[in-house]
């Protein structure tokens, strides 16, 4: 399938899909579903430098919460503009604050990507491990620095305030309708991003990197180049994540925005999916994210986390290839006489 | 001017604590070159189990680890075994290694909190309290007795990888498994009683966990940064290189909490540890 | 005397404590067929390592047309013109053949080429044309892991050639292949050499060494002891005495 088409098709079914929660007249479904939406764009994101070049980020909280936080401090100062920026300069940016959402996504999303990076680069010329490791560290330096950062509301967290609705395109929605369009449609990008990345040449690169990097800068291919893009990508994307986050609670504070069942969830979705096409982490994030929301009402949130646990551990061990990986093999053995 | 001094001390004494934390990493990692990051999280579980035997039946922390090391060592070969079956031998280590010791890590501490809660919970032992003083130095009991387990720990350590045959082959099966099988050692044997010794390891440093600090899941996860951070410092397999990398960090560690805050601590490590990688990742005494 | 294509001067590396590499002097003219033998573990994949950058020596430097190699990572050096086969083969798992030999055409000749020249550079054909060159092509879609040891070397030969090297080092390609297999190899390089191919053959087959080669060197525990005229090489008593002996 071409790429526009494939991107047409996908916006077709993200419409659909928005009609369909739209017609249940559940704000719950629209809430839960809002969350699944983040974890495939997270998934997604991941994939992009795990599943793809196979480099281990653990960091997922972090590149995410960089995303929300980036948007609690340009709200803080949309919100006042006055106190925080002088002369000029505020009768400049005056008329943009408060930002849009989308706006938030995409200034989280180059935050995020920055940092990326700028830690890509002091890591990526070592081997993966070192760079994982580095990952889990500058999690904790960041969510360090940001229990420290009182402007943001440190470790007491921040309240954001919602509007309680939007007009787009002359309809006017409810806020959590809105922010659920918004993630449909990042949700839909990132997938969309990810196939082209999948059968172009930077997927070939990605991919040799991942079989034998030395093998690969034998045949010339830059990768540190191309580790580096992946990584400023993948953080991108998950920065872009985290923007409408703050606006998705109201109610913003470390622990939970630097939360490990980001980092597992963004590990474990790609993973028991399958990592090795745009289609894994996809599955991945309907089938435990669903999970997760149904195991959360019924049963308990942290009983919910230790099943994504045991099923990460089971998959890697028992299934590596993923759900994509079985259906393939059981694809192969159908075809052989 | 005893400021200073005291933060050195308190420091040094944190640095033996440490030493005893990273020296499962050393021998797993170092050595054997597995990446188990989930070390801090069997750590936790041995302070656990240190606690419920304090709680249940009044035993000595560090007496009660010594009891349970056998099953810790017993638990470490199990999950080599694992390891060894799922990955190592398809040569996919890598990414899916990883995961797994990340699977394992997040497993541990979620069972922990169902278990346990989220309450900070501690021991009772006759050295928990009290100070010595010497001049205006304080040595607090509860971080000196550790201390000096955890260095003897070390030391005992070291002298069986040097002295002893299965410790030679140890050190050897990380540079040369084929010589190993030369001398009709089987090296995934070796590296399975390594990884043994290494989360039994654990158990102690979980005994010394639980008696210099409260502890609650999730604190398992602040020591990846630190262990790994002296691993790499103290030049990856070394012992020796492992206890001043380990000191070093502590009063470093010392130094930030006493002089700038406690709250920043967390960073100090794992600042160290992206500066260390940057700049020489071969350590201090690096190989 | 024309400029030497590549100049190995005082290369130096260590493991540790274990040198592998003790100041070596290499130069090799464009158009040579230079072959270089040696006992295993004398040194001859650590000496192709750095002159690729793969690894990084110590002391000494790399010029490959004058221009130093020494900080240039590996994929540069490729760029340059340097390309080389692995002796222990390390295909793309994850890539059929076809795919394996796409990549030094899209990451190295193409950037090369330039835009223009790009876009009539026919990928597929020219990935068939490489993979036959080496007996490969009836294999194309399969992956690596449906290879014969035999046959991922010529793949990894296949995969050198496609990056359109001014210098191609063939590390051990020949190992297990038939008499007439080899036949064919020493043929397909001679070809390469006549098209203005330098090329560096590192094998322990001496009779291809000896056939192919214009001129030898020998490496012995890290060091160079003899450089010449196969003759002289052949009945050089240290050589004999060290690996030909044998």
């Amino acid at each position: 399938m071409r790429s526009l088409t494939f991107l047409l098709v996908a916006l077709l079914v993200g419409g659909i899909v928005f009609a369909l929660a739209l017609l249940t007249r559940n704000e719950y479904v629209l809430f839960a579903g809002f969350v699944v939406l983040q974890y495939i764009v997270l998934a997604t994101a991941w994939n992009i430098l795990g599943g793809y070049c196979g480099y281990v980020n653990f960091g997922t909280a972090a590149f995410f919460a960089m995303g929300a936080y980036s948007t609690v401090a340009l709200h803080k100062i949309g919100a006042n503009p006055g106190r925080y920026l002088e002369g000029t300069f505020a009768e400049f940016l005056m008329p943009l604050l408060p930002l849009s959402i989308p706006t938030l996504v995409i200034i989280g999303g180059l935050v995020s990507a920055l940092v990326g990076y700028g830690m890509g680069y002091l890591t990526l010329r070592l081997r993966g491990v070192f760079f994982a490791i580095a990952t889990l560290a500058m999690a904790v330096v960041l969510q360090t620095l940001v229990i420290n950062w009182d402007f943001v509301g440190g470790s007491r967290g921040a309240y954001i305030i919602r509007p309680d609705s939007v007009s787009f395109a002359g309809i006017s929605l409810s806020y959590i309708q809105y922010l659920f369009l918004v993630m449909l449609t990042l949700a839909v990008l990132a997938l969309w991003a990810a196939r082209q990345i999948e059968r172009s040449r930077l997927g070939f690169g990605f991919a040799t990197i991942r079989d034998d990097e030395l093998a690969a800068e034998a045949s010339g291919v830059p990768t540190l180049r191309l580790k580096l893009m992946a990584t400023a990508l993948s953080g991108g994307l998950m920065g872009m994540a985290g923007a409408p986050m703050p606006y998705y609670i109201g109610y913003i504070e470390p622990s939970a925005a630097f939360g490990l069942p980001y980092a597992v969830n963004s590990i474990a979705m790609p993973m028991i999916g399958g990592t090795t096409t745009w289609i894994g982490p996809l599955i991945g994030a309907i089938l435990l994210g669903t999970l997760q929301q149904v195991a959360t009402v019924t049963i308990s949130s942290v009983v919910n986390l230790l099943i994504v646990g045991v099923l990460l551990v089971g998959f890697v061990i028992i299934a590596p290839k993923g759900i994509v990986g079985l259906v393939q093999d059981w694809q192969r053995k159908r075809s052989q006489p | 001017m005893d400021l200073l001094l005291n933060a050195i001390v308190a420091g040094l004494l944190l640095g033996g604590f440490y030493a005893a934390v990273t020296v499962g990493v050393s021998i797993a990692f170092g050595m054997l070159d597995v990446v188990n990051i989930a070390h801090p999280a069997f750590i936790i579980l041995g302070a656990y189990i240190a606690y419920i035997m304090n709680a249940t039946f009044g035993i000595d922390p560090i007496l009660s680890a010594i009891i349970v090391l056998p099953a810790f060592y017993l638990f470490g070969q199990a999950i080599y075994q694992v390891y060894y079956w799922s990955f190592e031998r398809r040569g996919e280590e890598a990414l899916r290694g990883l995961a797994f010791f990340f699977g394992l890590l997040f497993i541990t501490e979620v069972s922990l909190i169902l278990v346990f809660g989220v309450d900070y919970r501690y021991v009772q032992a006759a050295y928990i309290g009290p100070t010595w003083r010497i001049g205006f130095v304080d040595f607090p009991l509860r971080m000196l007795i550790p201390c000096l387990v955890s260095l003897l720990l070390v030391l005992s350590l070291q002298l069986f990888l040097s002295r002893t045959f299965i410790g030679r082959a140890i050190m050897a099966v990380a540079q040369d498994q084929q010589a190993l099988r030369l001398l009709s050692v089987d090296p995934i044997r070796i590296k399975r009683i390594a990884f043994g010794i290494s989360i039994a390891t654990a158990s102690l440093a979980g005994a010394f966990l639980i008696i210099i600090q409260p502890i609650e899941p999730s604190v398992g996860r602040e020591f990846i940064g630190r262990v790994f951070a002296i691993c790499v410092l103290g030049g990856m397999g070394s012992l020796p290189g492992t206890v001043i990398a380990a000191m070093l960090l502590g009063i470093i560690e010392s130094f930030t909490a006493t002089f700038y805050g406690p709250s920043w601590a967390p960073a100090v490590a794992f600042g160290f540890l992206l500066i260390t990688l940057a700049v020489r990742p071969a350590g201090l005494l690096g190989r | 005397m024309t400029q030497p294509l590549l100049q190995v001067k005082g290369l130096s590396k260590r493991f540790g404590g274990f040198v592998a590499l003790d100041g070596i002097d290499l130069d090799v003219a464009p158009g040579e067929r230079l072959g270089l033998i040696g006992p295993n573990g004398s040194g001859k994949s650590t000496l192709v390592n750095c002159i690729c950058g793969t690894l990084q020596n110590e002391t000494g430097s790399v010029t490959f047309e004058g221009r130093t190699l020494d900080g240039l990572t590996a994929s540069r050096r490729t760029h340059l013109g340097v390309a080389r086969s692995f002796q222990l083969p390390r295909p793309f798992a994850s890539l059929t053949l076809v795919d394996n030999v796409r990549i030094p055409l899209i990451y190295t000749v193409a950037p090369r080429a330039g835009i223009l020249a790009r876009t009539t550079l026919q990928v597929d054909e020219r990935c068939m044309e490489l993979l036959a060159m080496v007996g490969l092509d009836s294999k194309a879609r399969r992956w690596p892991r449906d290879l014969t040891q035999v046959e991922m070397r010529k793949l990894e030969l296949a995969r050198a050639m496609a990056a359109e090297p001014k210098l191609l080092i063939a590390d051990e390609s020949m190992a297990g292949l038939s008499h007439s297999e080899v036949e064919e190899i020493i043929a397909l390089l001679l070809r390469l050499n006549g098209q203005g191919i330098t090329i560096i053959l590192i094998e322990h087959i001496m009779r291809a060494v000896m056939s192919f080669s214009q001129r030898i060197a020998v490496l012995v525990s890290g060091r160079k002891i003899a450089d010449g005229k196969p003759d002289a090489i052949v009945n050089n008593p240290e050589v004999v005495s060290a690996y030909l002996g044998q």
